[in-house]
């Protein structure tokens, strides 16, 4: 799992260029799954069991947040915008990677007052190079966080953990589940980041009975963080209600059930500021009971997103209770 | 027959059923409908779809109203210290809700306080005036422990405000918004036991309105309705309030117009209040209408859309006022445009 | 197909006299409608108007059609919806669309199906002090004057609801045209062309789109309704590439006029698809045609609906680039026109359904 997560969290993935983490899961699910097929969005379906009577759709995002050029300067600087949520504050001092492997230093300009915040309009990026002719990106070129995984202890430290982590629990699931009475449609999907792009297509396409998003949350358990019940090393996840979702009340109550059935420990997760997949999954169509399971994470988009390792088997675990157990919800709450 | 509606009104204003958790209100509303229509059924995600079958020749032609039974309220965050802190469910006013007493839905309910923080209990830039509701906190009067056993994060916090009447024509609670609408939409299935129409009626109690119109979108994709109308409250005239933007209560519904809004549904809805003398302004929505209308407009390859508006008092309060001649005409209107529905009114609603 | 003219004819120049001085606001695009609907419909295989005013135009180019491709351009333009009438019979209005309320004032407007001429009306600065002339004047506090004089006799002219835009009159200044609503009557006078000329080897489903500068509206139940394999936006971005103040580089130019059609690699809603955009450098690059790529970030195209509807459509962006949209006047370079006409004739002429595939 940690060699997975390295490997993972390392590939170079912002939204639209998932190109080399895609290559990664084939690599990591062919013979687990009955089909692999791509979407026209770029995102990866692996089925199992397509006899399955009921279609679940379980949804990891492969994309990670990333800045694009906006501008090369005579001198060679580059300016750039974001892609996805960003605070230019995390961004000063750390490297970028672009697709040809090219790596850059994001500067800031001199501030008057270092104690005011940073904004975008005050970095660039810095290829080592000195005119616009030498410089190795133009406009319009992505690149993303660079950085190596690290462990300590049973924490363990990455760019991209949102959402590569969410995509380890859901390849691991897939090594580990030996019956499952569903379709389970594992849904690798791109551009969450700016705005659940691929889910929405994908979600139309395999048209599921019900969705589960795999992604990381907040936590509340850092000096003065945000007031959140969920710590690392508590246990998944079980998402409530973020920002855009109302997760189906008779999927939770299931989730709950199967986690203590078990014996995983759980955390019940309410987040202000933030969605998942799970949101677009719900309103697809005629509807889509959803729900997520979130893996908890400290200083989520940042160069240095921190996971517990016991919290990312434990959504291993909770995932495979679930999808290898009937899922009948009743009536709607 | 204005009974059924006014005490199916009266029960929902004193039952939860906030977005995504409608079950309670969803129960009492299919008690209602269950003799007025010929199916019903609930969709996926909660919404409750009622058919009242026309009497045209088939394949028949079917109109969507649309009534939203979700209502706002809050979700427990996190227990502190034997409190609650919580999220929003919907958009809330922060002024309103210090010393508002509500109901927290934990192993079993329970009355508590919304409460303001002392000052000295806030970041400093925060102690001056409307604390956020991320500050605010839910007491229930129980010891941390005990709070532990009944509460947990993702319960659910609704108002708990008793409704009363003033004189003979206003009802005041929370939850008007919109229960006051799926009122009328009864109202007029009422009325309609009565009377002949040719197209099918689906009469839906969407889902999830006050948070991500979910309910409208994925009730208007299923059913794929000729046309759709959405039943909402708008903002009722108040000193202080723009003019233009809000409506005498009284005075009876609004017809909304812009481009939410089909022309030819409006023009039938004005033509349907002229034939049962039901006085209807026009209320200008110059962008979107701030309805389930947004959502039914683009459910798959776009449906003709209007909006009917029931003037509301003091909106996403625990105090919100209406008035049940308002209700009544509403209803009647509804009836009178759904009956009124000639076989070939699709084809009048085609754009040059 | 002959390509199109590089060089704008007079019949060109009318049409797009005839677009950009028609009032047609989000929500209200009828008359903008019934000009796109008398150039087409001579030359189309199928035309239809759906329920929320999108036209719908089919036409088959010369040869084998080897793709549905879905070509949009969004008829409405940003303006005003009258929604109340004062005692003193003054217009109050509200915005639709995105405008700023800075180039609102003291302005002549058209109001109404019957375009009562009418003007947004400012206290004389004579009158004012310091002080005042230094705060924004906020919609709310303005109103449109049709020269009524009472309630009574506005009303008779004039109702809630009806729209406003600037009384804008198209000129043409040497090699570019000055105009309101350029955004986006330049993407549909483009798209009118490519009905009346059209590429190559596809089916061209054309949709004149309603409702863009409200949310994505009108696009997004076309998108549904086509079901294209692929889909090309026409829209007009701007070019913010006037000097600063300070001498400084200006380095938020988003395009340049004159510096030709400007194809986008991202915006706030969309990431190209990668086949399509290189097909459509490429395409630019080996036909001589010159080209820009627009800023990434912020903004929206009706691709941003179009790319993500049903199971996905990979999509692309084009436009014109014009200064000063979403206000009284903005300008456009004519050569920078007519290259988009050029390059979306080319690029859709030699697509195949090899530039759509992904790995």
């Amino acid at each position: 799992m940690k060699e997975l997560l390295r490997r993972l969290t390392e590939a170079y993935g912002p939204s639209g260029h998932e190109d080399e983490v895609r290559d990664l899961v084939r690599q990591e699910v062919k013979g687990l799954a009955d089909s692999l097929t791509v979407s026209s969005m770029g995102s990866l379906h692996a089925v199992v069991n397509p006899q399955g009577k009921t279609k679940v759709m379980v949804a990891a995002h492969m994309d990670e947040i990333g800045l694009v050029v906006s501008h090369i300067d005579p001198a060679g600087f580059a300016r750039f915008q974001m892609i996805g949520g960003l605070n230019p504050q995390t961004l000063v001092g750390h490297r970028a990677r672009f697709a040809n492997g090219i790596r850059a230093v994001i500067g800031i300009e001199d501030q008057e007052d270092w104690t005011k915040q940073a904004t975008l309009s005050d970095l660039y990026l810095d290829f080592g190079v000195s005119r616009a002719a030498d410089c190795p990106v133009r406009i319009g070129d992505i690149g993303s966080f660079d950085g190596p995984f690290v462990e300590n202890g049973p924490r363990l430290i990455a760019k991209a953990m949102d959402d590569r982590v969410g995509v380890a629990v859901a390849i691991e699931t897939m090594r580990r589940l030996r019956r499952t009475p569903h379709q389970v449609q594992f849904a690798f999907t791109v551009q969450e980041e700016v705005g659940l792009r691929g889910a929405r297509t994908s979600a139309f396409g395999l048209d599921p009975d019900v969705g589960i998003a795999l992604d990381v949350t907040r936590t509340g358990d850092t000096p003065k963080g945000p007031k959140m019940a969920v710590e690392l090393g508590k246990g998944p996840a079980i998402k409530v209600k973020d920002s855009n979702l109302l997760s189906d009340p008779r999927l939770v109550e299931l989730m709950v059930r199967r986690a203590e059935a078990a014996r995983v420990p759980y955390q019940l997760e309410v987040l202000q500021g933030g969605t998942t997949d799970a949101s677009v999954i719900q309103l697809t169509r005629a509807g889509v009971p959803s729900g997520c399971i979130s893996i908890p994470c400290r200083y989520v988009h940042t160069p240095s997103e921190m996971v517990d390792l016991a919290d990312v088997e434990g959504a291993v675990k909770l995932l495979s209770a679930i999808l290898s157990r009937p899922m009948d919800l009743g009536r709607p709450a | 027959m204005g009974d059924v509606m006014l005490t199916l009104l009266k029960d929902l204003i004193r039952l939860p059923g906030l977005s995504g958790h409608e079950r309670p209100a969803q129960e009492r509303i299919q008690a209602a409908w269950e003799p007025l229509v010929d199916e019903l059924s609930l969709s996926p995600i909660g919404s409750l779809h009622a058919l009242k079958r026309g009497s045209g020749a088939a394949p028949r032609p079917s109109v969507l109203v649309a009534t939203h039974m979700d209502a706002i309220g809050m979700m427990v965050s996190m227990l502190d210290h034997g409190l609650l802190r919580v999220a929003e469910i919907g958009g809330l006013e922060p002024r309103v809700l210090p010393g508002q007493p509500v109901t927290v839905h934990g192993r079993r309910d329970l009355p508590g306080l919304l409460v303001q923080p002392p000052a000295h209990a806030l970041p400093a830039e925060d102690r001056k005036g409307p604390v956020a509701v991320k500050y605010l906190m839910v007491d229930i009067g129980l010891p941390p422990g005990q709070v532990a056993r009944l509460v947990r994060p993702g319960d659910l916090v609704s108002f708990a405000q008793e409704p009363f009447e003033q004189g003979e024509d206003r009802l005041v609670g929370h939850s008007l918004d919109n229960r006051a609408s799926v009122a009328a939409l009864t109202a007029c299935l009422v009325e309609l036991q009565q009377r002949t129409h040719l197209w099918d009626l689906w009469a839906v109690a969407t889902a999830q309105e006050e948070e991500t119109l979910g309910g409208a979108l994925t009730s208007a994709f299923a059913l794929r309705p000729t046309v759709a109308i959405a039943i909402d409250v708008t903002w009722a005239r108040a000193p202080g309030l723009p003019e233009h933007r809000t409506f005498p209560m009284g005075d009876g519904p609004t017809n909304a117009w812009g481009p939410n809004i089909h022309p030819g549904v409006h023009q039938a809805l004005k033509e349907a209040a002229g034939r049962v003398e039901v006085p209807l302004a026009l209320e200008p929505l110059p962008a979107h209408s701030g309805t389930d209308a947004f959502a039914l407009q683009i459910a798959g390859e776009g449906i003709p859309t209007g909006v009917l508006g029931i003037p509301l008092l003091n909106m996403h309060t625990p105090v919100e006022a209406v008035s049940i001649a308002d209700i009544r005409r509403t209803g009647r209107l509804l009836a009178e445009f759904v009956a009124g529905l000639p076989a070939d009114f699709l084809q009048t609603l085609t754009l040059d | 197909m002959p390509a199109p003219a590089a060089r704008p004819a007079r019949a060109h120049l009318r049409l797009l006299q005839d677009l950009t001085e028609a009032i047609g606001v989000s929500g209200a695009e009828g008359p903008v409608r019934a000009i796109v609907r008398k150039q087409v419909e001579p030359h189309a295989d199928s035309v239809k108007v759906d329920a929320l005013g999108n036209l719908l135009v089919t036409r088959r180019g010369a040869g084998r059609a080897r793709l549905r491709v879905m070509v949009s351009a969004h008829t409405d333009e940003v303006g005003m919806m009258v929604v109340s009438v004062s005692s003193e019979g003054l217009l109050k209005f509200e915005k639709v669309g995105s405008i700023d309320d800075r180039q609102l004032l003291g302005k002549p407007v058209w109001v109404g199906a019957d375009r009562l001429p009418g003007f947004i009306g400012a206290k004389p600065i004579h009158l004012m002090s310091d002080d005042e002339t230094e705060q924004t004047v906020k919609v709310e506090s303005m109103s449109i004057d049709i020269g009524s004089g009472s309630k009574t006799a506005a009303e008779a002219k004039v109702k809630p609801g009806d729209r406003a835009t600037f009384a804008t009159r198209f000129r043409r200044m040497g090699p570019s045209v000055m105009a309101k609503a350029l955004d986006n009557r330049l993407g549909v006078a483009t798209l009118i062309e490519l009905v009346q000329n059209p590429p190559d080897g596809i089916e061209l489903l054309a949709a004149f789109t309603v409702q863009e500068e409200v949310g994505l509206r009108g696009a997004r139940v076309a998108a549904f309704s086509l079901d294209p394999q692929a889909a090309l936006v026409l829209d007009c971005t701007p070019a913010n590439d006037l000097p600063t103040w300070d001498g400084e580089e200006n380095i938020a130019y988003n395009t340049r006029l004159g510096s030709g059609p400007a194809i986008y690699a991202a915006d706030g809603r969309t990431l190209a698809h990668p086949g399509l955009l290189e097909h459509f450098i490429h395409t630019a690059e080996s036909e001589g045609l010159p080209y820009q790529i627009r800023q990434p970030g912020g903004g929206a195209t009706d691709a941003g609906v179009i790319h993500v509807a049903r199971a996905g459509i990979p999509s692309l962006s084009l436009s014109t680039p014009a200064r000063y949209p979403h206000s009284a006047a903005g300008i456009a370079s004519l050569a920078d026109w007519r290259d988009t006409v050029r390059l979306a004739h080319a690029a859709l002429s030699s697509l195949t359904e090899r530039t759509l595939r992904r790995s």
